[in-house]
């Protein structure tokens, strides 16, 4: 091979230049960014899937509520751990998930979505102390 | 040969003249086969069905401002409503207008006084054959087939104002700016508020219906006990003995919307 003493240092600075992310990620002290959300303030342990569902699910199962209440007259309850909610946003999830800040924007932020249900819903903070004191 | 070419051509263009003409003709007998009138079938069956109908004695209310103004601050405060000044802009779900603005039909040039110096309360009729919802491009706006409520999804309307030119009663307003800074009465945690660019309109209280309590207009008037609401396809309610016991108008009766909105006066 000609040139040895040139390309073999160079494709070893290459290999490590390209590979500097993973490098500098796996031996630097900063610790993932994944986004950790609160739990209830409350203390409730239980929603109504468990916790992996609704990570997964939640919008989904968002919809399906605002159609049975709004469209199929089914604005039913849903009972957890005795205790009954009636179906929706404002209703129920936000009854014991009170700190919107660190539950729902935590995630939404960092996958950078902007669901449009505050434009009309209630936050915790805004049922509590009303629209203009909240703002 | 015996055909000669002259009747040989004559049968030629009669075949023709009807193989051109036979689509036609056959569409022509499928439509006079097909011409019901699109308009009967929502006057058909209700037996099993309710039907939600609010009755107005206006008599309780000719000089009752005061009344007429606790039912729309019930209203607001129940459903978040915002106030504008400039009535173009003005959101409004329940409202009160004079006699020859409620019913420009039914006016006439010697009315009783009571009728000429009052206001009359005016909400959304509820129609049986509703003009929004026939119009509302997304299905935002529709008729709950199990209680008769006209009903609407914010989730849904894109804010095109066809229902607001469908209605023939003023009952939807369009939120031209952001409503939620112009909420002057305490807030209603338990409902939403609405954003700027949907239409709104009396939802005749279908969430408190559902928690098995009166419309807030209905209770709000209680004191003089001006408001009766009820199942109109149920003969044994309140709402057809008041109907049945006295004479009632409707609004625009005759466009036949079929208002659900009934108003003795």
């Amino acid at each position: 091979m000609y040139n040895k003493g040139l390309i073999v240092p160079g494709l070893i600075i290459l290999v490590l230049l390209v590979t500097f992310p993973f490098w500098f990620d796996a031996f630097s002290a900063t610790k993932s960014t994944d986004p950790t959300v609160e739990p209830p303030p409350g203390g409730e342990q239980h929603c109504i899937y468990p916790a992996d569902e609704m990570r997964a699910e939640h919008m989904v199962i968002l919809n399906e509520w605002r159609d049975d209440v709004l469209r199929n007259g089914n604005r039913g309850t849903v009972t957890v751990d005795g205790k009954v909610y009636g179906k929706g946003l404002q209703l129920a999830c936000m009854k014991c998930h009170t700190n919107k800040e660190e539950f729902c924007d935590r995630c939404h932020t960092y996958a950078s979505v902007t669901p449009y249900c505050w434009d009309c819903h209630l936050t915790p903070t805004q049922q509590k102390a009303g629209l203009k004191e909240a703002n | 040969m015996d055909t000669k070419r002259r009747t040989f051509l004559k049968a030629a263009g009669v075949a023709a003249l009807a193989g051109i003409s036979a689509p036609a003709v056959s569409k022509l007998a499928e439509a006079s086969a097909s011409a019901v009138p699109a308009v009967a079938e929502n006057s058909g069956g209700t037996a099993g069905k309710m039907r939600y109908g609010m009755v107005i004695d206006m008599r309780k209310l000719y000089d009752r401002p005061d009344i007429q103004e606790k039912m729309a601050a019930a209203c607001r405060y129940v459903h978040n409503i915002p106030t504008f000044d400039d009535p173009k802009s003005e959101i409004k779900w329940i409202w009160s207008a004079p006699y020859e603005q409620a019913f420009p039909e039914q006016s006439s040039t010697h009315n009783a006084d009571v009728i000429e110096e009052s206001q009359f309360i005016l909400l959304c009729n509820h129609c049986d054959n509703p003009p929004c919802v026939r119009v509302c491009p997304t299905q935002a706006t529709f008729k709950m087939e199990h209680n008769g409520i006209v009903a609407m999804d914010y989730h849904r309307c894109i804010g095109c104002r066809f229902c607001m030119m469908a209605c023939p009663y003023g009952a939807r307003s369009f939120n031209w700016f952001e409503p939620r800074p112009h909420i002057a009465q305490e807030i209603n945690p338990e409902f939403p508020t609405r954003m700027r660019g949907v239409v709104e309109k009396c939802n005749f209280c279908a969430e408190r219906l559902a928690r098995g309590e009166k419309p807030a207009c209905q209770v709000a008037a209680a004191e003089v006990g001006a408001i009766y609401f009820g199942d109109l396809n149920d003969p044994e309610s309140e709402v057809r003995k008041v109907l049945a016991e006295n004479p009632t108008i409707q609004r625009k009766p005759n466009l036949g919307t079929k208002p659900s909105v009934f108003y003795i006066v």
